[in-house]
Order: structure tokens, then sequence, then C-alpha cells
């Protein structure tokens, strides 16, 4: 059963998706999409994963290559680099499509943890440290409901984002395309941080459940 | 399962997701996290932001020929592997030593206090500390932010008490005695961005000698 966003935010008590979806009616933020396609995404990857389907593999590189190279130019990557790092950016999500846990990130959220990491390689001859993986995860048969509220999550911050006044969300991306020091971050009063972090709750809180249901 | 009481900032767990921390701190950042789940799904959280910034991203298109390129690159994908059994450090930093505990190459600073520099780009240090039982380490300020992360046995200093898993912030207004518990030896990975600020002179004397 998919939850409508609406149904969603009441569940949590917190009615902030509302507002948003009126103002995409008003036509306020002309970059927001309904994204209401990236619950497929997700099984798009398993058939990657699962029988290296490259059909499968030919739409994800079809919606998220151009997004991917739209990143890294906006992180100061020239066209040439970044249509090359959004290649192997690519390449990368077949080749470890088996790390994919759609319970715990959209496909969005993979795809920029790959490029952003392919950022930092670029940039620098820096080692880049990553966590340990935990030891469950794909083995273990993903909950329906999980994958949904994994996509549904970069739903809801990409409506939080597009309502935020202009500034806020300049910051905000500026961060991520890694112009902002973690001092700056700190220090930067106008970066909306409560917000983001209002906004992620829901996120925050099935993750948790999920690490400790996983102990 | 250990009790972390101490935890990354938001401002850390941002830059971290946004990949833009010095090396050394993120070294730190990955460890924390590989002990912590709350911060694991904080990071997490921020991570959705990066994912939510590039799904709403202008897209810009891709050369003519780049899916049959890629496609031409694909190969059978690796299978996960299995997560091996940790000893005293999680993965990220045994890839840093080159092993566990046993392999870290130490340098004795005196009074039993010794450190291991760890390999990272100069924009930060990092270090691993081994502070014996009841022991000391010099009164220091710091000219910029120090991470110090425990991972065996415990610290106290006039701010709190910091065990396993427990990361302790320290600015330019901290100055502090961080003093070992009795029990086991305190072995601690630490990063900062600057040289730290000793009170006393000899440990200054020694400063430039011990990379400290």
């Amino acid at each position: 059963m998919l939850m409508d966003a609406a149904s969603f935010a009441i569940a949590d008590g917190r009615a902030f998706v509302a507002p948003y979806v009126g103002r995409v009616c008003n036509g306020v933020g002309d970059h927001f999409r309904v994204a209401d396609d990236s619950a497929d995404w997700a099984a798009l990857m398993f058939r990657v994963r699962d029988a290296q389907d490259r059909a499968a593999f030919a739409l994800l590189f079809r919606h998220f290559a151009p997004r991917v190279k739209a990143f890294l130019m906006k992180s100061g990557a020239p066209a040439s680099v970044a249509e090359e790092c959004a290649q192997d950016v690519m390449a990368t999500l077949w080749q470890k499509s088996a790390l994919y846990d759609p319970a715990r990130a959209s496909v969005a959220t993979w795809v920029y943890t790959i490029a952003r990491n392919r950022r930092i390689d670029m940039a620098r001859r820096d080692r880049r440290p990553e966590p340990e993986a935990l030891n469950w995860g794909p083995q273990d048969e993903p909950d329906q409901a999980d994958i949904y509220q994994a996509a549904e999550e970069t739903r809801i911050l990409s409506r939080a984002l597009a309502a935020l006044p202009d500034k806020q969300r300049t910051l905000i991306q500026r961060a991520f395309y890694g112009d902002l020091s973690h001092t700056e971050i700190a220090a930067e009063t106008g970066l909306p941080l409560g917000t983001i972090k209002s906004r992620i709750r829901l996120a925050l809180d099935r993750l948790r459940l999920k690490l400790t249901e996983n102990q | 399962m250990m009790t972390i009481r101490h935890h990354l900032t938001d401002p850390l767990l941002m830059a971290y997701a946004a990949g833009n921390l010095p090396e050394a701190f993120a070294l730190v950042t990955a460890t924390h996290v590989s002990l912590c789940d709350d911060c694991r799904a904080r990071l997490a959280a921020f991570e959705t932001v990066g994912g939510a910034i590039v799904e709403d991203a202008k897209a810009v298109p891709m050369a003519a020929g780049s899916l049959d390129a890629v496609l031409a690159r694909l190969t059978t994908p690796a299978p996960a592997k299995p997560v091996a059994a940790r000893g005293i450090f999680p993965a990220p930093l045994v890839d840093y030593v080159g092993g566990d505990l046993a392999a870290v190459k130490w340098r004795n600073l005196g009074m039993g206090v010794r450190q291991a520099i760890l390999p990272t780009s100069r924009s930060a240090s990092a270090r691993l500390l081994y502070i014996p039982a009841g022991q000391a380490v010099p009164d220091h300020g710091h000219r910029g932010t120090e991470l110090t992360l425990v991972l065996q046995g415990a610290f106290r200093d006039a701010t709190d008490r910091f065990g396993p898993g427990d990361l302790e912030i320290a600015g330019q207004d901290l100055e502090h005695t961080p003093t070992a518990e009795l029990g086991l030896p305190c072995i601690c990975l630490a990063a900062t961005d600057a040289p730290l600020r000793f009170i006393s002179l000899i440990p200054r004397l020694l400063q430039p000698l011990f990379r400290i």
C-alpha cells in the first residue's frame, strides 16, 4: 500500500506537506517536480543487482546521469569533466549495485553519495574514509513500506527545499556543492539547519528504528 | 553495545555528507559513525538532502553516445563482501593503521604517553593517542578545532567524562587537561586543523619534534 504524501505527513503529526502541495498548484518553485515514479527507481536497481538488466540500467542512466552532470558542474567541474565523471558515477552504480539498500536510502540519495565521492576523488588526492558497512541490508528481504518511505523522504526534502526562501535554499545548495566548510556551516546563521532538521526528522526516526531493530 | 553520550555536531555531519571535511576530520567522523547508530541515522538524513538536490538539479544533457560508452564498460558486478569482525578499531581506522591496535607504530612522548601520526592530507592532522590509566595529557589549548574520539578506556577533563565512542569537540575557548581514568589505558583518535598550544614550556619545545 502506498500512502500519499499528505497522509504520510499526518501520520507523523506534522502537517508540513500540504502547504507545499499548494505552492506547486500556484506554480511557485519552478524546479519542483512531483517525482511520483521515483519509488520505481528502487525496482530498477533490483533488476540491475539481481539480473544485470541493462535495459533497467539505461532507464536509470537517462534519469540520473544528466542530473549528476548538472550537480558536478554546479560543484565547479567543467562540462567535459562533469560528463566523464557522471559516466563513472553511473558505472559505479552498476558495479556496486549489491551494496544498495533501498530501505535506507532512495536511489537519488545513493546516486548523490556516489557522485559526492567521485567529486572528492577528482578534487584532491585525499583518501575518503567511509563508515563501516553494516552487517545487514541487501541480503535481508527489504520491507516495501521502507522502500516507499525512503523515496518519499527525498520527495519531502525536495518540497521543503522548494518552499525555502531563495537565499536559504541557495546556501544549502552551496553547502552540498562543496562551497562551505564545516566552520562556515557552523557560523552561517542564514543556513536553515533547524528547518532542514525538522524536515528530515521523519527519515531520522525511521532510520534510528531500523538500526535498533537490526542490532 | 556502548552507550555514547557525546556525538558529532550537525555542521560536522553536514560537511561530511557534503564531502567537504578535511581528510583527518572525515576519518574521525567515519570512525564515530561506525560506532554510533544515532549519528549514522543523522548522517543518512543529511545525505537525503544531497539526494533531493541531485533529483531537483536542472538536467544537463549527456554527450551523444555516452550511454553506449558506459554500457560497453559494464562487467559483472562484484558481490557484497561480508563485514569482517571488528577488533577495537572500526573499519575506516583499520584502513589507515593497516590493522587493529597491534599494528599501530607508536612513538613515546614521555610519561608513558604514546602517539602515532596517521597519514592524511595537510589540511588537518590525525593521530592515535595512548594514555596510560590515570595519566594526564599536558594542559593545552587549541588554535583551531580538535576532535577526540575515545576507542578504549575513558578520559575526563573539566567539561565531562568521555568513554568509548564518545567524541569531544574542542574549540579555541577550551583549555583542558584530559586525564585517563583508572582501568584500561585510554586510546583515542584525535584530529586537529591547527597545532595544539601547550601552556607549559617543555611540551612546547618538544612540539615541533613530535608534530603534536
